[in-house]
């Protein structure tokens, strides 16, 4: 799990205080994370898999993830895609959980499962 | 890890103690399978008790399970492509194979000697012999120009040695004939509608209909007159309304019949769909908690059971046939994904994945009848299963 003291160090040590700092006050409290990394696995698995290796939907693993835009992630989950079976998450997700996961799922969510 | 009987306390092995012990049948046994923790339950259900569990199955978000005629063998398709054959008398893995890299679930032959798998990754259908799992067909679902292929759903078993299946990218529903094993005869049927999500097949082995994601309404394939093609049945069946978005596919696990009637859920709506299967119309419609994701028939066909995607994945509603109403809304917990009735009827088992329990409810009282310990459980799958067309 990212830990706030840890995030704060590399963002000092990389020189990137600002957005990060950012970051860490936008992190939902710990108890909301829990539950939009189980909303990822289970209900997000439905169609893209448990361990998020694809299904009906794409994978969205790291490596898959690598080459789109933040934007383009932050718009399709709070927005779903026409034409596909994406749904809009926005009333299930905030702004600024979205912006989290997104962040989460670019690190890997190693203990999805 | 092996089935402990209560029977067999203090005895490691279950064949060891299977000397000493009296003979048991299968018919009374299923399948509960804990996708987070990549297992399944061995379950008896005229006593509703967990016999143990078997682990060492991979990825088994929507697993699927298909029984081997002689109920002893339950045939585990998991996502990430693996293929298990499971002793469920005595609780542990027979044969075990990863066919794919991404699988959606399959069928078993008429014949029992053939199990086909439908994958994502790569698109298309795989044969294995039901006995060993060696590898007999392949049938990839390629479409179009480019060589591509598609994503292959809905995969069930008909009479003639036939398997049929939905190809959910090119819109095409195949009929592939494995009379000869080694040499699979396809039919193609293309057009067959827009993003096919499921299909299923009337327990009479006759008709297949795939529900579709990208339109409203149904394909339907007359498996007795494949010359008449696919029809677009209720075509739409929402025209003019604003869909609601999807958060969790419906499923089309087995028609539900019932009164002289098919109920199927309807897609983006907070409805049930009732089809005459005479003509194939919209007979009515029955406006229900949620989106529905397994419209299910009590085995005698009097009652329908309905969950539903989230945000309503906490409820149960039952439908009484004869007058197309709710007639009793059950609240089981968060994530209730699966339903399965005992083989005649008087209990549905639910899974309620977020509340870790499978529970046990009387279909006439509506009671709870019991609640078992299940880890994030999913599907539900008795042996009854293994001698019915389709499942």
């Amino acid at each position: 799990m990212w830990n706030t003291t840890v995030s704060i160090a590399f963002a000092v040590s990389m020189g990137f205080v600002a957005p990060l700092v950012l970051a860490v006050e936008m992190a939902p409290a710990p108890a909301r994370q829990r539950e939009i990394i189980d909303l990822l696995q289970q209900d997000c698995g439905s169609c893209h898999g448990l361990t998020l290796k694809g299904g009906l939907g794409p994978p969205l693993t790291p490596q898959a993830l690598a080459h789109k835009s933040t934007d383009m992630l932050r718009t399709t989950i709070l927005n779903g895609r026409a034409g596909t079976p994406m749904a809009p998450w926005r009333p299930f997700l905030s702004d600024a959980e979205v912006a989290w996961l997104i962040e989460r799922l670019l690190r890997g969510v190693a203990d999805a499962r | 890890m092996r089935v402990s009987l209560a029977a067999c306390v203090g005895v490691v092995a279950l064949t060891g103690c299977a000397t000493v012990t009296a003979p048991r049948g299968t018919g009374d046994l299923g399948v509960v399978i804990e996708r987070a923790s990549g297992q399944i339950q061995l379950v008896t259900t005229t006593q509703p008790s967990v016999l143990g569990s078997v682990a060492g199955l991979g990825d088994l978000s929507h697993a699927s399970v298909v029984y081997s005629r002689d109920q002893r063998y339950a045939y585990v398709f998991g996502r990430d492509g693996g293929l298990s054959k499971v002793d469920i008398l005595l609780g542990r893995i027979d044969k075990r194979v990863v066919q794919a890299g991404n699988a959606i679930g399959g069928a078993i032959s008429q014949d029992g000697r053939l199990i086909a798998v439908s994958n994502y990754q790569p698109g298309g259908v795989r044969v294995f012999d039901a006995a060993t799992l060696d590898a007999i067909a392949d049938i990839p679902a390629t479409y179009g120009n480019a060589g591509r292929r598609s994503k292959v759903v809905g995969l069930v078993d008909a009479p003639g040695q036939r398997f049929v299946f939905s190809l959910y990218d090119a819109g095409e529903i195949w009929v592939a004939d494995l009379s000869d094993p080694k040499q699979p005869s396809i039919q193609r049927f293309r057009d067959a509608g827009k993003q096919p999500y499921d299909g299923t097949v009337t327990p009479d082995g006759r008709y297949y209909i795939a529900g579709l994601f990208g339109e409203d309404g149904l394909a339907l394939l007359d498996l007795w007159n494949l010359d008449r093609g696919v029809r677009r049945i209720m075509p739409g069946y929402g025209r003019g309304e604003q869909p609601l978005p999807i958060y969790k596919m419906p499923h089309l696990d087995y028609w539900a019949l019932g009164n002289d009637a098919a109920f199927v859920p309807a897609v983006g709506r907070h409805e049930v769909l009732v089809v005459d299967p005479r003509d194939w119309r919209e007979a009515a419609r029955i406006p229900v908690a949620g989106q529905p994701v397994f419209v299910i028939a009590r085995p005698d066909g009097r009652q329908v059971w309905v969950n539903f995607a989230p945000p309503d994945n906490d409820t149960v509603q039952v439908i009484d046939v004869v007058s197309r109403r709710v007639v009793h809304t059950l609240k089981p917990g968060k994530g209730v994904l699966h339903m399965e009735f005992t083989p005649r009827g008087e209990s549905c088992w639910v899974s309620v994945r977020d509340e870790n329990r499978v529970d046990v409810y009387d279909t006439s009282s509506f009671a709870l009848r019991a609640s078992l310990p299940a880890q994030k459980p999913s599907g539900i799958f008795f042996s009854a299963r293994a001698n019915r067309i389709g499942q």
